[in-house]
């Protein structure tokens, strides 16, 4: 049974040898002339802000609304299931609900309350 | 074993007779100072009731018809499958160690109030002397082996404390620690017999062990014999063991009266007397008792005879006469009796004796030398003659105590018949022979011949609170024998005990042992009075002497063969004992302890700081584990 | 290759309408989850809505109330056997023993936050763990009287996911609950007020190195799953490893147990114990140290004795050895150690060792004392960590806490109470009779000598001499040092850490000296599932 991941297998190796291939050869085969953009951090084309030299830190707004919107998204995930399989689950199935979205609202009061959504 | 019944009435509160002592010893060792004043007095009279009681306890026991009782008082040991009760055991046998106890304890009690009179120890003192009656009570009255031990080591440690009662002297702590050393090494053998007992026969009580003594394999009661025996000689100062008891010597006067001749040295003699079944079933055990009593005869006399100092001639005498006892009580069956009959006698006149001393000592400035003495008889009228009398009890003087009981075991001996009966009645004869002759040297260098007392010494009477007690000691000395032997004799006392009294066939007939002990006696006299009475007693010991005086004037040389057989090994031990655990045990342990500080140093690298290298640790360790794990598994 | 059988659509159908089901609840089998649950989302509201001066003592009282009553709960629940929430949870005998357990360790670790008359600076919680250390808005706080409430919550939330460790009967409940009580703590672990680098770091060591130890839980999850079909215990029980051709299932199981095996500091994955031991606040130390240890210990008996129970040939040479390595590793690199709290975090690596010992005590069919006497053994174990961290807290000079082993020399002089009460935790942890710590390692050297494993219990000795030494070394430096010039003052500890002393101290000499109660009622719980 086993037997039937082998083609599996030889593609990690192949993968795992092209990476290694690549790596090993990159210093040996490629020109080395760098530049002010070559050696900026790539950042999807926005410019990178500047740190101060301090120890500065960044702003984790971003973050913030990430975490936020992964505790929405969980609680859709939820959703659905509980949509679909509403009449099977009854009452059971409502008050459970109740009680999870309850939950999720307790974390968002307190994001809220603590000022995570203003964003200055 | 007679059958003993639960005591009812005054006897079921035997254990106050221990209590009281020990009650006057706490008070005495808790109150400190503040029963500096009427401590001594507490004392005596704790010991007074405690003698009352034993006595009217004794009455009632006499109207018994077991004369047996125990007194069943709590658990003492309760361990798996030891359980050790500890209870009280009152048979004619403690009854009459009891009264020897309580009374001659008393008396020395009453005596010591005017010896310590000037002590500034002499609370102390008294808590101590309280605190070695009740010790010895609980080693007579206890029931078993177990209850015996305790005892045995609370006289141990009494006798400890008060032969060094004068601790900042040198010799007495020395002389202290060789007697509880000397003791531990008896004690040893009694500890190992009660360990026997409870691994072969899983109790210790007297009751249960000589009803068993007949389960037991021959070899294996002949061991708890020797052991037994071991312990009764170091206790009771027997040879090879004796060498602790006139040192002790060192102690208080009225200690050495009570302790180290009428009460804890015989200790040994009931003991064995104790364990009679024990020794009726293993022939080879009496015979070294039987040995060992006729070789300290002879040893304590023979050294007696070349000792200048008073109290160690009683002492060596003591040792001797505490032969006496171990060779009758090694007879078996038809010694027993005889031999607790001179243990009493001689606890009445070698107290006598002692306190007599120490009235001389009292009188002369402490002074011990004998060749210091001389022509007291006049001055100390009350000590002379009670002391005379107990030297006539001692040396057998016709119908005085010793005369009594000391015969019954030469005639006891000889009765044995054959070699040995011959061989042990001749050792007794020319130990009483030898007794006469030292302890006769003794009144002569005393009371008799020209005053050599030092200058500034004034000789003069001992106050009557301690003349009474001597007085007392005297008139049992003089009476004791007849009492014990004729009218109320103590082999029927003992018979529930002992048993009945054996019939025996005599090898000589008695009135012939009594007329030779006589005679050889009198031959002791004699000679004593040639070789020191009509002689000018030279102040300083002759040096030039014969090599046997010389031999006994060393004390047989006992100190250096101990010295060489036990204490010279033992140091030796020691000493590489010591080097092997500084190099060998110390170095091992130091080179450990340095090892794993050093791996803790080096397996201590590892935890670097940086979480790159934990992980790769952790990926490690992962690795491990499922390969570990696929090898099992696989 | 044909129709593609992921998108065969008839098939996913009947798999959607049959798949959710309303599952078996019992509420009452669950209240000690509930009570401690519930009091972390009410915590989370009044961090929320309560005015900022009340919250401190509502914070504490809402804590305390959660675990209090989950420690009733588990009380009043004595005896009930039953497997509830779609088979995913297990209330049972050693789940409820150690359910209560961590709650009242976890109460205990409560009242040491809560302590606020030790440090000028009012807590051991940095104000704002925002605030970058050093700067100008962090002096500040040093010396404001704001102090740090979020912690009770996030504790309150660790000790819920502890509980529901030892309390999962499913490889997934048991992921969760090892998530739940590990974020919380990564957090806590970076709070110090005092020495907020140290501390930092600390926090980022144990999340990262608590995130690869997950990432190996997880994968063994999959794995024993892929290859039983299951991620209920009782399944993966009954599909067994008999069949010996199969070898997921092992590595699945090896990785399952190094997930664990990190939270319970056992070496190899013992690495992050000492660096956070150190760098977090004393009190979260003595929770993580405590608590951790319990629920990580509950997760490992449930996971060895329920799911591979029958297949204990496999594991049992592992655990063997790793019981040695890690006695070995404690004891021998504790001797180095210059810092009390880094001692200690060795001391933890080896009695991680001494509780595998007592694991290895199951004998087959789920006979043997292994089960009672291992949780005798964190019980007692967690009662003198506590206590030992609350003396910690009480050693200060004018830089906080004063772990410096050469600060320590004579300090019996100077507090000879505050000396005595270490020597008898140090005695404890040392296994000294008369203290819990004999009875707890007589217990467990018992139960695996009873499974034959008596030279592993050998080892355990020497590893327990070795260790002593450290111990010892403390107590000498405490009694016969002279005390240093500037050394540091013991501080007065207010009403909560007198709490916590008093009571680690009083159960450490009751579960020495009269033990009987507690083993017996250790040996009456030793029963894992219905």
């Amino acid at each position: 049974m086993l037997s039937n991941y082998m083609p599996f297998v030889g593609l990690f190796v192949l993968a795992a040898a092209f990476a290694l291939f690549s790596v090993a050869a990159a210093p040996y085969v490629g020109p080395r002339r760098y530049n002010q953009a070559k050696l900026e951090a790539y950042e999807c084309g926005i410019e990178p802000v500047d740190q101060p030299l301090t120890g500065g830190r960044f702003p984790v707004k971003f973050y913030l609304t990430a975490m936020l919107f992964i505790v929405f998204d969980i609680e859709i995930v939820f959703l659905y299931p509980w949509a679909v399989s509403n009449e099977a689950l009854g009452v059971f199935g409502l008050v459970e609900m109740a009680v999870f979205i309850a939950t999720v609202f307790i974390a968002y009061a307190y994001v809220w309350r603590r000022g995570g959504l203003e964003w200055d | 074993m007679p059958e003993t019944l639960p005591a009812t009435g005054l006897l079921s509160a035997s254990w106050l007779l221990i209590a009281l002592p020990l009650l006057g010893a706490a008070v005495l060792l808790l109150g400190g100072r503040r029963t500096d004043r009427w401590g001594h007095l507490l004392a005596t009279g704790l010991v007074a009731a405690s003698f009352v009681l034993g006595v009217l306890s004794v009455v009632q026991l006499a109207g018994l018809a077991e004369e047996s009782v125990t007194v069943d008082l709590f658990t003492f040991i309760d361990s798996g499958s030891l359980d050790v009760r500890a209870g009280l055991l009152v048979d004619p046998l403690s009854a009459v160690f009891l009264l020897l106890i309580t009374g001659v304890g008393t008396l020395i009690h009453v005596y010591s109030i005017g010896y310590m009179a000037h002590d500034p120890g002499r609370r102390r003192f008294f808590a101590y002397l309280n605190l070695f009656v009740a010790a010895m009570l609980v080693l007579v009255l206890g029931n078993s082996y177990v209850a015996l031990y305790v005892g045995w080591e609370g006289v141990g440690l009494a006798s400890y404390l008060l032969i060094a009662f004068w601790y900042t002297r040198p010799s007495a702590a020395t002389a202290a620690k060789k007697a509880f050393i000397m003791n531990r090494v008896g004690d040893v053998g009694l500890a190992i017999a009660i360990f026997v007992m409870f691994a072969q026969l899983g109790t210790t009580s007297y009751e249960d062990v000589f009803g068993s003594v007949g389960l037991l394999a021959g070899g294996t009661v002949t061991a708890i014999g020797l052991l037994l025996l071991l312990g009764a000689c170091g206790k009771s100062g027997q040879f090879p063991l004796q060498a602790w008891l006139p040192d002790a010597m060192e102690g208080p006067t009225p200690v050495s009266a009570l302790i180290h001749a009428a009460t804890m040295v015989t200790a040994g003699v009931y003991l064995i007397a104790r364990s009679a079944p024990v020794y009726d079933a293993t022939e080879t055990a009496r015979t070294v008792v039987l040995v060992i009593g006729a070789v300290t005869i002879l040893i304590g006399a023979v050294i007696g005879c070349a000792h200048d100092d008073i109290k160690k001639v009683l002492a060596y005498s003591t040792v001797s006469q505490i032969g006496y006892m171990f060779l009758a009580v090694g007879l078996g069956p038809v010694g027993y009796a005889a031999g607790i009959a001179h243990l009493v006698t001689h606890g009445f006149f070698k107290a006598g004796l002692f306190l007599g001393a120490g009235s001389v000592m009292h009188g002369m400035g402490d002074q011990v030398d004998m060749r210091r003495f001389g022509g007291l008889a006049t001055k100390m009228k009350t000590t002379f003659v009670t002391f005379g009398l107990g030297y006539l009890a001692l040396i057998g003087f016709p119908f005085l105590s010793g005369y009594w009981t000391k015969d019954a075991i030469i005639e006891a001996a000889f009765d044995k018949g054959g070699t040995s009966g011959w061989l042990l009645g001749g050792v007794a004869v020319l130990g009483a022979g030898l007794t006469a002759f030292y302890m006769t040297r003794l009144m002569f260098m005393t009371f008799f011949g020209t005053p050599r007392w030092e200058d500034g010494v004034h000789p003069h009477e001992s106050p009557p609170v301690m003349t009474v007690p001597m007085i007392v000691l005297a008139v049992g000395s003089v009476a004791g024998g007849f009492l014990l032997t004729q009218t109320f004799p103590l082999v029927e006392w003992l018979e529930p005990v002992f048993g009945p009294e054996a019939e025996r066939e005599h090898v000589i007939a008695p009135l012939l042992v009594s007329v030779l002990v006589t005679a050889v006696v009198a031959v002791g006299v004699i000679a004593a009075w040639l070789l020191v009475g009509r002689r000018e007693v030279p102040v300083t010991a002759p040096a030039r002497v014969s090599p046997v005086v010389t031999a006994a004037r060393r004390n047989l040389y006992a100190d250096a063969l101990n010295e060489s057989v036990f204490m010279r090994p033992g140091m030796w031990l020691t000493r590489a004992l010591v080097w092997v655990d500084n190099r060998g045990v110390d170095g091992a342990v130091n080179g450990l302890a340095a090892g794993l500080g050093g791996s803790s140093s080096r397996l201590g690298r590892a935890q670097t700081g940086f979480v790159r290298s934990y992980a790769l640790g952790m990926l490690g360790g992962a690795v491990i584990v499922t390969a570990a794990l696929l090898a099992v598994a696989s | 290759m044909g129709a593609s059988p992921v998108l065969d659509t008839a098939r996913f159908d009947t798999v959607a309408v049959d798949a959710i089901n309303a599952p078996d609840f019992s509420l009452a089998g669950i209240t000690p989850l509930l009570c401690v649950f519930g009091a972390a989302a009410v915590g989370v509201l009044v961090e929320a809505f309560a005015p900022r001066n009340v919250r401190h003592p509502v914070q504490v009282a809402v804590a305390l109330a959660g675990t209090l009553g989950a420690l009733v709960a588990c009380v009043l629940l004595a005896g009930t056997r039953e497997v509830t929430a779609a088979q995913a949870l297990a209330v049972d005998g050693a789940g409820l023993f150690l359910q209560a357990t961590i709650a009242g360790l976890g109460a205990l670790s409560i009242l040491l936050f809560a302590e606020r008359s030790l440090d000028p600076a009012r807590s051991s919680f940095v104000a704002s763990a925002a605030v970058p250390a050093g700067s100008a808005r962090d002096r500040e706080l040093m010396t404001a009287q704001r102090v740090q409430t979020e912690v009770y919550p996030l504790a309150t939330f660790a000790i819920a996911g502890m509980m529901l460790f030892t309390a999962a009967n499913d490889l997934l409940i048991m992921f969760v609950a090892l998530e739940v009580l590990s974020l919380p703590l990564y957090l806590l672990a970076g709070m110090a007020r005092r020495r907020r680098l140290l501390s930092q770091e600390a926090a980022l060591k144990y999340f990262l190195l608590g995130a690869f130890a997950s990432a190996f839980f997880l994968y063994g999850l999959a794995l024993v799953y892929g290859s039983t079909g299951s991620v209920q215990l009782a399944d993966i029980r009954a599909a067994g490893l008999e069949d010996s051709t199969s070898t997921l299932p092992v590595i699945g199981l090896g990785l399952l147990i190094v997930g664990l095996m990190f939270k319970a500091s056992v070496a190899p994955f013992h690495t992050w114990t000492p660096d956070v031991y150190q760098g977090s606040p004393t009190p979260v130390t003595a929770f993580m140290a405590a608590c951790t240890k319990v629920a990580a210990f509950g997760a490992i008996l449930r996971l060895l004795y329920v799911a591979f129970g029958d297949s204990e040939w496999t594991w049992r040479p592992l655990v063997y050895g790793i019981a040695i390595v890690s006695m070995l590793v404690g004891a021998v690199l504790g001797l180095t150690q210059t810092d009390v709290k880094r001692m200690l975090a060795y001391s933890s690596i080896a009695h991680a060792g001494f509780l595998l010992t007592g694991v290895l005590g199951l004998g087959p069919g789920g006979t043997g004392s292994g089960l009672q006497a291992t949780m005798f053994y964190l019980l007692a174990y967690g009662i003198s960590t506590v206590g030992v961290f609350a003396v910690v807290t009480l050693v200060r000079d004018g830089d906080g806490e004063a772990t410096h082993l050469s600060q320590w020399a004579g300090l019996a002089r100077r507090s000879p109470l505050t000396a005595a009460i270490m020597t008898l935790f140090l005695l404890a942890l040392a296994g000294i009779p008369l203290t819990s710590g004999f009875i707890g390692k007589f217990t467990v050297f018992r139960a695996a000598i009873e499974q034959g494993a008596w030279p592993l219990v050998v080892v355990a000795l020497v590893a327990s001499a070795i260790a002593a030494f450290y111990y010892l070394k403390l107590v000498v430096l405490m009694y016969f040092s002279d005390p240093a010039e500037d050394g540091p003052t013991v501080g007065v500890p207010g009403l909560p850490t007198t709490i916590v002393l008093a009571v680690t101290v009083s159960a450490t000499l009751v579960l020495g000296v009269v033990p009987g109660a507690v083993l017996e009622l250790a040996e009456r719980a030793a029963i894992f599932g219905a």
